[in-house]
């Protein structure tokens, strides 16, 4: 046979052919890589074939909003039934393209704020979904079977050769990039500036086949930033529970943070209440997610060695540079994030604590509600036990004695969430049935979309105590440690008084007054920051947040 | 707003603090206020409930009913004027003003 041809598919580089056929379009359209903003729709319709996989740009922070934009103009006849695969459906032009029919099928991680009319688009037959991914999940697919022909992707700027500078805001361009430009796909970016010579090469030139400068810097939203005039009382309460019976008893020094405000405040009596108890030093030295404003002060107060991030937030960057001791700095002076290797930090890490809506009797957690799509994003992988990792470690080996008390000795992560029992209006987290069984039935999905399994989970904490499910022998037991501290809530009073105090005194239920802590220093007099402006402040005025957070 | 009533049992027969004194432990935020009173009602316990959020008065029942019981109280009565909090809110004040009470009587 033929070496040079493979019966079946015509040939053994025919998706580099098509790959030149594309660049040969798109180059007699516009001569070379730099596109004039205007001629940007056009050259989508020539270098796009109908059924493509393709790739818009996006997530927590950038987008690619303007080459989203140039793609929802398109001619439908020209370019249609797409195949999606990006992480996050958050703005319109990501479904407009599936109402006008350039579009059809979607994988995808998240879709957030766009998740009521995804809904409405998926009932009405626009949209196929294939899967709802975790990021990791996602990116795993680029290199299978999800691999994008087309890519639009984002960056701060770029040079008339087309290499690439991010800024912080790394993200995910480079595993879109690198699964798009070694299998014959189009790259084409959209920048906020074209220069002479970028501060930093994020992307090879070589790489990238079309730049183009926006009208406008892409959309970036400061969706980490909590003013900590916003926390509670009773976070402060749960904060403190969390440093003394989880953070404290195990040495937890590698972890991610969730992103709410809960976790909020555990960042913000480090320098407080952890300080106090001695445990600078002890306790989160290491950790695995973006630069939230509220670490400011924990950070400042010489709490935290390291932090790597999966992207940057608004407002940060002065002080992220300023601090190249505790960030990843470029040699160019500005971060590098990288989401991937972000969440792979975080899922080796000693422990994950995050935030959830609702939480059933085998601790099965779901952010899931009624007539929304949202989806996953990452919390599932820093969310869940780490079975592949096989190095020791202080935390890790402490819960592992706990969870393995027979047989083969193991280590374990720590998963834990950390909620209220009921949240505003007084609608119960703890639930009998998740709503995500109701989901799925709606949308036709495979499982229900459970955000963090109850095996997994490890800790539950709410403003009531503790319930430590690696102590808990059977599933019986499992629920009873979770109505102990299920308060109020139906959950919650139907449990068996008798069981409790027997898991109790066994561990499996911790209270505050067993760990020491004091619920009348639960106040947020106890935060190291209560505003915004004292973030500023304690950042030496590196920290300018965004207008939208300045009340003064 | 409705207005709530529970009287629990107590510790019948309890005196009054020894002191005699009608001791008051207050504490207040943004979402809840609670007063704490030491008064003859004969070992007794009263609260009394002005809430803003109507359907919840089994779980004001369980939550006084449990803080009662957990501090072995006797003669007091519990004014709580709730801005809509959660039952977590209302413990948290519940205790946090029982301390500031005992605190005072140290």
């Amino acid at each position: 046979m033929d070496a040079s041809t493979h019966p079946a598919r015509g040939g053994w580089n025919s998706l580099a052919r098509n790959y030149e056929a594309r660049i040969a379009r798109g180059h007699a359209l516009v001569g070379g890589k730099v596109v004039p903003a205007d001629r940007t729709t056009a050259l989508l319709e020539a270098v796009i074939e109908p059924g493509d996989r393709i790739c818009i740009e996006g997530n927590n922070q950038k987008h690619a909003d303007f080459l989203a934009r140039a793609l929802a103009e398109a001619a439908p006849e020209r370019v249609h039934d797409l195949h999606v695969v990006q992480s996050n459906i958050a703005l319109a032009p990501h479904l407009d393209i599936f109402e006008s029919g350039i579009a059809r099928r979607l994988d995808f991680c998240y879709a957030g704020p766009q998740g009521l009319r995804l809904a409405q688009l998926v009932a009405a037959g626009k949209v196929e979904v294939g899967a709802i991914h975790t990021y990791l999940e996602l990116y795993g697919r680029y290199f299978t079977d999800l691999t994008p022909r087309v890519s639009l992707i984002a960056a701060e700027a770029a040079d008339r050769d087309g290499n690439l500078y991010t800024g912080p805001n790394t993200e995910d361009t480079p595993a879109i990039v690198e699964a798009t430009a070694f299998r014959s796909g189009v790259l084409i970016a959209q920048v906020n500036r074209i220069v002479d010579k970028v501060p930093r090469v994020d992307v090879p030139g070589d790489w990238v086949n079309y730049v183009v400068e926006a009208p406008k810097p892409h959309y970036i939203e400061p969706i980490f930033t909590r003013d900590p005039a916003a926390i509670t009382d009773i976070q402060v309460l749960m904060a403190m529970m969390v440093i003394r019976g989880i953070y404290e008893k195990y040495g937890v020094t590698r972890l991610n943070h969730g992103i709410g405000f809960d976790t909020a405040a555990i960042e913000l009596i480090l320098p407080t209440y952890a300080e106090e108890l001695g445990l600078r030093g002890k306790i989160c030295r290491y950790m695995s997610v973006n630069p939230c404003p509220t670490l400011i002060p924990a950070i400042e107060s010489g709490f935290i060695d390291a932090i790597h991030c999966a992207g940057s937030e608004l407002g940060m960057e002065r002080y992220v540079s300023e601090r190249s001791d505790v960030f990843f700095i470029g040699r160019d002076g500005t971060m590098r994030s990288n989401r991937v290797y972000c969440q792979l930090a975080g899922h080796y890490a000693d422990l994950f604590i995050g935030s959830t809506l609702q939480i059933d009797l085998e601790g099965n957690s779901s952010t899931a509600t009624h007539a929304r799509i949202t989806g996953f994003g990452g919390a599932p992988n820093f969310g869940s036990e780490s079975r592949g990792r096989r190095h020791g470690s202080p935390a890790w080996l402490a819960a592992g004695r706990e969870a393995h008390r027979q047989g083969m000795p193991r280590g374990r992560k720590l998963v834990v969430q950390m909620v209220e029992t009921f949240k505003e209006g007084l609608s119960p987290t703890f639930v009998e049935r998740l709503d995500a069984w109701d989901l799925m039935d709606t949308f036709n999905m495979p499982l229900p979309p459970v955000m963090v399994y109850g095996d997994d989970l490890t800790h539950i904490v709410t403003e009531e105590g503790i319930a430590n499910l690696l102590l808990c022998d059977s599933l019986a037991e499992r629920a009873q440690a979770i109505r102990a501290v299920a308060g109020y809530t139906e959950v919650g009073r139907k449990r068996d008084r008798q069981m409790v105090e027997m898991l109790r005194a066994r561990g499996a239920v911790v209270y505050p007054e067993d760990i020491g802590v004091d619920k009348r220093l639960a106040s947020r007099d106890l935060l190291a920051a209560r505003s915004i402006k004292d973030l500023v402040r304690w950042s030496d005025g590196l920290y300018a947040p965004p207008a939208r957070f300045r009340n003064w | 707003m409705e207005r709530l009533e529970f009287r629990f049992a107590g510790r019948p027969g309890t005196p009054v603090a020894e002191t005699g004194e009608a001791l008051v432990g207050v504490v207040g935020s943004g979402n809840l206020e609670v007063m704490i009173e030491r008064v003859d009602l004969g070992g007794g316990c009263l609260a009394v409930v002005d809430t803003s959020i109507h359907g919840f008065g089994d779980t004001w029942q369980q939550v006084l009913a449990d803080f009662v019981d957990r501090r072995g109280l006797a003669n007091i009565r519990l004014s709580i004027n709730d801005g809509g909090a959660t039952p977590a809110v209302v413990v948290l004040r519940l205790d946090q003003a029982w301390a500031g009470l005992e605190e005072g009587e140290r």
